[in-house]
């Protein structure tokens, strides 16, 4: 770790008032940005520490969420609206990581977790793109199992580790971003890049900007809805494939689904092609299948990953038929 | 589904060129690559209060709370199994929430109460989750052991203020005590010496839990 | 393999065999364990009891020392830098800005590291220790990809650390051997295990496989695994004068004092190692460049030095259980009698260690068989040296041999317990040797009954729970009883009856300190109080291991010839006053704090009297038990009868295990608290090796590519259900308290049990360890 400054602040201006260059970073639990500076791999001379920001969960009148950056990952699956109305946020978290490390973690730190490809996080022996562009890809060839099969680039295939982003990609949440330049609101589905030529940059965020909140809009819909993850043990484990899924299916139709993959892309993946061909259609598993098909049809695996689709199809019917038979 | 070409390089390739390759350079560390930045020395005072006691420290903005405690108070009851929040060993409660001191940086602790293991009993005055591991043998080597009884107490707690888990079937009732939610939740603490299905026992022991 | 130590083995190996064949024909009263150990037959004393461990208030409370814990004033922290490519040479390594950086003392390379011998290498001669044979830190060789290459002294962690990410390494790469598969397709060698081949034959078995009415021939895979203690490799070391002083984690604390001592150039007594708790050992406790590296660097900066590996540290420097690919073979009659029995394959190793996984050790004594073929090949790769890690051959090597059962029982249609129970030998077939005690039958009995083996449905694949697919399998797990040379203890009784017993042997959570008390209460008739148990300490008497599972019967030994000492002594100083006088020690048996005649308890005398009558404060004994011959004289097992019930996720394929029986064979069970925790160590253990644990190695780069906890898997609470554990309790009448060890047989036959239940549950074989998922869409 080298060596940093360190300072508190305790509103978004603040915060952003001392953000003096590009090796200054914000800071909220520490569970991953601590880890990997330990590894060198993160390299800030200075950390704002950001969790005295807002930890607020509040309601907003059209029956949306608000929900502060510095809330940590326990506090939100436990609060009663959560548990009520999106039970798939509520279950994402839960799945993720440990009791310890959620205690821990924040909203905003977790949206910006960064990849556990383990040549990334191998600084001194391998060689990886999105640590320093341009050295190359040693997980292609390599050990891919926890990679992707969306959207991956040949100079990157990670995966995006995050459970609940996953959950807030289905939901439609959006972040409230606060900047240098000021305020703009991002559809959490463009928050975070596809790796394309330039893995090494993770979201659309310039470095200045912090996040201040999540909004998740109104959804009474969501109360139908939840998040199944596989993992190589049965807890504390990254996943191999996760599914969440929103399904409101009114006399055997399907008016309206919403689902989110983990574990696939290096985002969270919002499955739009599968909706498209649910929306509208029979509740059937045919049809679950057809759109689960659809969506892997682009799937491009590795040797290592190629379970990954049919596991990924599997899981999403699995889910969708879960989430019918208890509407 | 097709399986991508353009990206898939066997390692057989790679072997047989690699071994090729008479001579190739590689860095240790990797840290040549940007310059080491500031390399003065940055300290920052910070006080927090540990098993009842205030601690007025000046320390490395690196030091966590986990080495500050071991190396800098000398309470090495907290174990280090990982330093990467992977195994559990470190953990303590910090204002009545578990958390991996390994991961946690001692100035973000600034006014906070830490609970170790050696604040929960001494030999002689047990914790009664302390008493319960020794009668159930929940433990081996030891060594995991501070972190699994700091997690179990907390457990507990959580159970009661309705915390819910992964296994939580309804999440809107009252979480339960049961053993599919004590091993849920106490899945962050690794055990090499695989003490698991004792350490339940101790749990339920103290917990009240009907077998 | 080098030529050298070729011949030596060979040597050894050809007295080993001229001997073995003495020791075996010679009459049962010549051998240790001739006359059973009185102890059998204490039946309500301490033995045996489940007393709660002795060290437990102190592991609970978090007062329990481990080996980084050790406060030494002026120490100094140490970080290790490793080699990034598998083979070939330093051409520069930069160390400057690492020493300009703030709180940095020194930082050690080949360029200025003291000069050493290098390592004696494990079983290369009673005391050696080494992981390896390799020079560390003497030239700019780099012969793994993880080796070290520098260590920097700074004033605190943070400082080391820093420091150690500032040294740039430029190398020149040789040519490697990384891959298991090019390895193999070049040529496999014959191994040698404690210097014999492993290699046995009766009669010709690929003849009778081929003639057999019914047979089934499969190859079964098991990855490299790593060791994974929680405690991390630590040392505190400190030269104090001409003495260095180590404070280890340990599991042979003598044998590394010696080793040190070898590289170091000195005397054996200048190197203390002490080890008091170690946080996990399980073969991965023992010695490793970072305890020696510690004690060159504090040499150079002339001050105590702490050495904490970090978890890829232990990763790049500890070495694990090497991968396997085993070829099984069974022939049988329509009965199920075996009429060929061939396990066979390849392991990897280094050039520069001797320790082939022996997974054909189960192979040699569990069944009967007309004919057998089994060999064990290697190759040489460039990697870590590979080491023991919990039942080393035995893990693997029954999750082979008891697959291919199941498969054949499949195959014949007969009950797979009832297989292997018509298989049953009367003597171990490969060395005719009888067998000392094997109970497996009732272990299989019992067990069978407990855990509702009558329940399992035959054909496979057949009972459902919602989306899960249940199914039971079972497997044998067996292990060898092992009691190495070098036990030596030392008892010092006092007036005040109290008794402490010295030996060098180790607690890494066995229980060693609990059950030894036990024991030696007993031994010596005295409560539980009265006993002081001393041990983790290189300066007190003998060479022990804490490993083969043979830590126990070594002690036992040990301590039997302590006492026997004991008593001679004590009957020489009680004089002619004594109701005891004129007795012969071997009529003489412990009571009640004192001695009395074996045949007539009523002529007794406390030690207390007999101390004070010969003005006596303490009496102070010290004895070796004689060579283990009884294990060349007896085929010596412990025996397990493994039952699992898994349920595999029919959309996902997840395999979770819900139900574990293992039904045991070992001996007397001297502790059935703590013992019970090392059976169910074991399997949880072997649920690991069974679904999730395996070694990353990228043999593109030879390195190892989960150096971490998150991505290397080992079983967590929500992984382990229910583990029911039960046991014969029958003694070996040859064994020390007709014991056996208990901390290797639980993760033996675990896997197969697993695997042979999930071809229950879903019809599908698995021959590749790990079972993942993947494996089972
Ligand atoms: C062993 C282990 C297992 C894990 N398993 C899982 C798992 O199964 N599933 C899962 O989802 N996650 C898992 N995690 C990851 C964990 O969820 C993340 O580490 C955590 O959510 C990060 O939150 P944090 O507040 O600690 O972030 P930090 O580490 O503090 O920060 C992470 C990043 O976000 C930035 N940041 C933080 N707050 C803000 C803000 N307000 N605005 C702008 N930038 C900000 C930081 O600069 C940093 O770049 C695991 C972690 C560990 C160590
Ligand atoms: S997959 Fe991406 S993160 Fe992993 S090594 Fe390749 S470039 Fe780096
Ligand atoms: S040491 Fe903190 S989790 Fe392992
Ligand atoms: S008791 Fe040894 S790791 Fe848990």
């Amino acid at each position: 770790m080298i060596p940093f400054s360190y300072s508190r602040a305790t509103d978004a201006n603040g915060a952003i008032e001392q953000v003096a260059g590009n090796h200054t970073k914000y800071l909220g639990g520490g569970t991953n940005l601590v880890d990997l500076m330990r590894e060198n791999i993160e390299r800030p001379t200075a950390l704002v520490d950001v969790t005295g920001l807002s930890n607020e969960i509040t309601e907003t009148p059209d029956g949306g969420l608000i929900i502060g950056a510095a809330v940590r990952n326990t506090a939100l699956a436990s609060h009663p609206i959560v548990r009520a109305r999106y039970p798939v946020l509520c279950r994402a978290i839960l799945a993720g990581a440990s009791a310890q490390i959620r205690n821990m973690a924040t909203v905003g730190g977790n949206i910006l977790q960064r990849t556990r490809c383990s040549y990334f996080y191998d600084a001194a022996g391998s060689n990886c793109n999105k640590r320093t562009l341009g050295e190359g890809c040693d997980a292609i060839g390599g050990f891919a199992r926890y990679h992707a099969i969306l959207g991956a680039s040949p100079s990157c295939i990670a995966t995006h580790p995050s459970d609940m982003c996953v959950a807030l990609a289905a939901l439609d949440a959006v972040v409230l971003v606060d900047g240098i330049h000021g305020e703009r609101r991002l559809a959490l589905n463009d928050l975070h890049r596809l790796p394309g030529d330039r893995p090494d940059v993770d979201t659309v965020l310039e470095p200045d900007e912090l996040i201040t909140a999540v909004e998740l809009p109104q959804f009474s819909l969501a109360s139908r809805s939840t998040y199944r993850k596989v993992r190589d043990r049965s807890s504390y484990a990254f996943a191999l494939v996760s599914v969440a899924a929103i399904l409101n299916v009114k006399d055997g139709l399907i008016a309206d689904a919403r689902i989110g993959l983990g574990g696939v892309a290096h985002k969270p993946w919002r499955a739009r092609k599968a909706e498209a061909i649910l929306r509208g259609g029979p509740a059937t598993i045919a049809q679950f299948e057809a759109a689960a098909g659809a969506e892997l049809a682009d799937a491009q695996p590795l040797q290592d990953n190629v379970f990954k689709v049919e596991l990924a199809r599997r899981t999403i019917v699995a889910v969708l038929e879960d989430l019918r038979d208890t509407q | 589904m097709q399986t991508s070409t353009h990206l898939e390089i066997s390692r057989r390739d790679l072997l047989i060129s690699s071994a090729a390759t008479v001579a190739v350079t590689g860095v240790a560390g990797g840290a040549i690559a940007q310059s080491a930045g500031n390399d003065m020395v940055q300290t920052s005072k910070v006080s927090f209060i540990v098993n009842g006691d205030i601690h007025n420290m000046k320390l490395d903005n690196r030091t966590t709370l986990l080495d500050a405690l071991r190396e800098h108070l000398h309470l090495t009851g907290t174990k280090k199994g990982c330093d990467h929040g992977q195994c559990g060993a470190c953990t303590v409660i910090v204002d009545g929430r578990r958390l991996n001191a390994c991961l946690t940086l001692a100035i973000m602790q600034e006014g906070r109460r830490v609970t170790t293991i050696e604040g929960l009993g001494k030999p002689g005055d047990l914790h009664p989750m302390q008493a319960a591991f020794i009668k159930h043998d929940g433990f081996q080597c030891g060594y995991c052991t501070p972190g699994q009884i700091c997690s179990s107490v907390a457990v507990l707690e959580e159970i009661g203020a309705n915390i819910p888990s992964h296994v939580t079937a309804d999440l809107t009732s009252p979480v339960a005590l049961t053993a599919a939610e004590v091993r849920e939740r106490m899945s962050g603490n690794i055990c090499r010496c695989g003490a698991y299905s004792n350490i339940i026992d101790a749990i339920s022991d103290v917990g009240g839990m009907k077998a | 393999m080098n030529i050298i130590e070729d011949a030596k083995q060979a040597v050894q190996g050809l007295v080993q065999g001229a001997m073995a064949k003495a020791v075996a024909l010679a009459p049962d009263s010549w051998m240790p364990g001739g006359e059973p150990d009185p102890l059998i037959r204490h039946q309500h004393g301490h033995v045996g009891k489940p007393l709660s461990r002795i060290d437990g208030p102190r592991k609970v409370t978090g007062s329990a020392t481990f080996s980084a814990e050790f406060p030494v004033d002026g120490m100094v922290y140490a970080a290790v830098v490793f080699a990034t490519i598998a083979k070939g040479r330093l051409v520069e390594i930069d160390t400057r800005s690492a020493e300009a950086s703030p709180g940095v003392i020194s930082v050690m390379t080949h360029r200025n590291a003291p000069k050493l011998n290098p390592p004696p290498v494990f079983m290369s001669s009673s005391k050696a220790a080494g992981g390896d044979n390799l020079p560390i830190m003497q030239d700019d060789r780099i012969h793994w990809n993880g080796q070290p290459i520098a260590v920097v002294l700074a004033e605190s962690q943070e400082f080391a650390d820093h420091a150690a990410s500032l040294i740039c390494a430029t190398y020149e790469a040789d040519v490697t051997l990384t891959n298991f598969a090019v390895a193999i397709a070049k040529g496999t060698e014959p191994s040698l295990f404690m210097g014999q081949p492993l290699h046995n034959e009766i009669g010709d078995a690929e003849k009778a496989l081929k003639e057999a009415p019914v047979a089934v021939d499969a190859t079964y895979r098991t990855p490299r695994h790593n060791h994974n203690a929680i405690e991390l490799h630590a040392v505190t070391v400190a030269w104090t004068g001409d003495t260095l002083r180590i404070h280890d984690a340990s599991q042979l604390v003598a044998h590394t004092a010696w080793s040190v001592a070898q590289m170091f150039g000195m005397d054996e007594k200048q190197v203390v190692v002490t080890s008091p708790f170690v946080g996990g050992g399980f073969g991965g406790k023992c010695l490793w460049q970072h305890q020696v590296l510690a004690a060159a660097a504090a040499k150079i900066v002339g001050r105590p030095v702490r050495l904490v590996l970090s978890r890829e540290g232990v990763y790049r420097v500890v070495g694990g259980r090497t991968l396997t690919e085993q070829r099984v073979a069974l022939g049988a009659d329509k009965h199920g009698k075996f009429k060929a029995l061939i396990h066979t394959g390849v392991i990897a190793k280094t050039p520069s260690n001797i320790l082939p996984e022996p997974f054909i050790m189960p192979a040699r004594s569990a069944y009967a068989s007309e004919t057998m073929l089994l060999d064990v090949q290697a190759v040489e790769l460039d990697m870590l040296a590979n080491t023991f890690m919990r039942a080393p051959g035995e893990a693997v090597g029954t999750f082979a041999l008891e697959s291919a059962i199941d498969e054949l029982a499949d195959a014949l249609g007969i009950d797979p317990i009832e297989l292997r129970l018509r298989n049953e030998p009367e003597k171990e077939p490969t060395s005719g040797l009888p067998f000392s005690s094997r109970h497996v039958v009732e272990a299989w009995k019992m067990g069978a009954e407990r855990f509702g083996w009558d329940q399992r449905s035959v054909k496979p694949g057949l009972v459902r729970d919602g989306e899960w697919l249940v199914g039971l399998g079972c497997a044998t797990a067996t292990y060898p009883y092992y009691r190495m040379p070098g036990g030596a203890a030392r008892i010092t009784l006092t007036r005040l009856g109290q008794a402490t017993v010295d030996i060098a042997a180790h607690e890494m959570g066995m229980g060693t300190a609990t059950v030894q008390t036990q024991v030696v209460a007993e031994r010596l008739g005295l409560s539980l109080e009265a006993i002081t148990f001393n041990y983790g300490d290189s300066t007190l008497p003998g060479v022990v291991l804490a490993g083969g599972s043979q830590q126990t019967a070594s002690i036992g030994a040990s301590v039997i010839a302590a006492h026997r000492a004991l008593v001679k002594e004590l009957i020489k100083i009680a004089g002619n006053d004594s109701p005891l006088a004129g007795l012969k020690p071997d009529e003489v048996a412990s009571r009640d704090a004192g001695l009395c005649k074996a045949d007539d308890p009523s002529r007794f005398e406390t030690y207390a009297s007999i101390l004070e009558r010969a003005h006596r404060d303490e009496i102070r004994v010290e004895a070796s038990p004689p060579d283990p011959l009884e294990t060349m004289h007896w085929s010596m097992h412990s025996h397990g009868a493994m039952f699992c019930e898994v349920r595999v996720n029919a959309v996902t394929g997840e395999p979770r295990v819900s139900r574990f029986l293992g039904s045991f064979d070992c001996g007397r069970i001297l502790n059935s608290k703590t013992a019970a925790s090392q059976f169910r160590g074991g399997i949880i253990m072997g649920l690991g090796l069974a679904l999730m644990e395996e070694t990353q190695f990228d043999e593109r780069y030879g390195r190892i590519m989960n150096p971490s906890l998150s991505e290397y898997h080992v079983p967590v609470h929500m992984d382990v259900p229910d583990i029911d554990v039960i046991w014969t309790d029958i003694p070996d009448p040859h064994t020390p308290m007709g014991a056996h060890g208990v901390g290797e047989i639980g993760i033996t036959g675990t896997a197969a049990a697993v695997a042979n239940a999930i071809y229950n549950a879903t019809g599908k074989r698995m021959r590749d360890l790990p079972i993942t998922l993947d494996k089972l869409l």
